[in-house]
């Protein structure tokens, strides 16, 4: 029962803060020999796989290492193509580690702007008078719950689908917002969040919430 | 406890079949916008999801609420897919919409060598079927005008 991560976007789109509270690594290392099995393409600065599923690695994972060595994008730590690397019989045997790809910064930016668009149409194509936008967003492995103030702010906190108690947190998480963001007289609206205070008491409401399983009021 | 509407889609992004039953509000732009629209909106999201999710998934996105209504959202491994708003108190479509592609569409439609799957679903047979399959759901109920 986990919460995985915690956004923060203002009324414009933008992504004012994010926090990443558990971010499980679904990761395999194996070693390969030529010719290597599995269709690699290069996607965003990044060399995933496209066909060829094994052994826990699965399409849209992403090389991460090459034999203990971090990669730096679509090429190696040393500057070379990853692609060209692995089409070269001398370098084999290769230990390969894949897993899904982190998000950077920008793909959060975008995916927090996508977000906030998304919320607005499910407010227009609603079926019934009144509607606000999307509240709760299901998958089958996490829940995306988004609380929009009256001021346009929006929370948006993912975590576990059994998890319960996060409407309670996200009106706690506005509660540490008002008194340690917006009461703090170098924070300027609307802009991201870089208070120490915010951090240290946000960081504690997760632990209770997970914790509880269910978030009291009153805390 | 209501059903408001059903959309399906091709995997091309053309709706296939519409049908409401106790929709409140129209949503201001014209039937062939809305289902562009919708249809932008389930991709964006599915893309979102896919890029958002900690774990890998195997269903994907499967449903979304607000205040007033619930999304079910279902995908068939061919592409097709159905979406159907309903109230609050629905928590779980996906096996009806799974009924109305599997005993619905599969059986009436594309066993129908009339029926081009590519254009709008032009069976009457569907229509009053699908109608009364819905009209049948226990979580169905005609709200007084």
């Amino acid at each position: 029962m986990v919460i995985f991560s915690v956004y923060v976007v203002n009324k414009a789109g933008g992504l004012i803060y994010q926090y990443d509270n558990y971010v499980p690594r679904t990761e395999v290392e194996k070693t390969f020999s030529y010719p290597l099995d599995l269709v690699l393409k290069q996607h965003n600065e990044k060399v995933i796989v496209s066909f060829g599923q094994r052994d826990g690695i699965k399409v849209g994972h992403a090389v991460l290492s090459i034999n203990g060595v971090d990669v730096m994008g679509k090429n190696t730590a040393e500057g070379k193509d990853i692609l060209e690397y692995f089409n070269d019989p001398a370098n084999y045997p290769i230990s390969i580690r894949f897993g899904r790809a982190r998000l950077s910064s920008n793909e959060k930016l975008m995916l927090a702007s996508m977000f906030h668009s998304l919320f607005a149409i499910g407010s227009q194509l609603s079926p019934e008078v009144g509607s606000s936008g999307i509240e709760m967003l299901e998958t089958d492995v996490f829940k995306l719950h988004c609380f929009q103030t009256l001021t346009g702010i929006k929370f948006i906190v993912l975590a576990d689908p059994r998890q319960s108690g996060i409407d309670a947190l996200l009106k706690k998480i506005y509660e540490i917002y008002s008194d340690f963001a917006l009461k703090n007289p170098f924070y300027s609206l609307e802009m991201p969040i870089r208070c120490e205070l915010f951090d240290q008491n946000l960081k504690s409401a997760l632990e209770v919430a997970e914790k509880a399983g269910n978030f009291g009021a009153g805390s | 406890m209501t059903v408001h509407n059903l959309y399906i889609f091709d995997p091309n992004g053309n709706c296939l079949f519409y049908n409401e039953w106790n929709r409140k509000k129209q949503a201001g732009i014209s039937k062939e916008e809305e289902f562009k629209l919708m249809y932008g909106m389930l991709f964006s999201i599915r893309s979102f999801v896919s890029k958002m999710s900690p774990l890998d998934m195997k269903d994907g996105f499967l449903s979304f609420q607000t205040s007033k209504y619930r999304l079910h959202y279902y995908e068939t491994p061919s592409g097709l897919k159905f979406v159907m708003n309903t109230d609050l108190s629905v928590s779980n479509a996906r096996e009806t919409l799974q009924h109305v592609y599997s005993n619905l569409y599969v059986e009436l439609i594309v066993k129908n060598p009339v029926c081009t799957s590519t254009q709008t679903l032009d069976s009457e047979l569907f229509s009053s079927r699908l109608d009364s399959f819905i009209k049948s759901l226990p979580y169905y109920s005609p709200r007084a005008a």
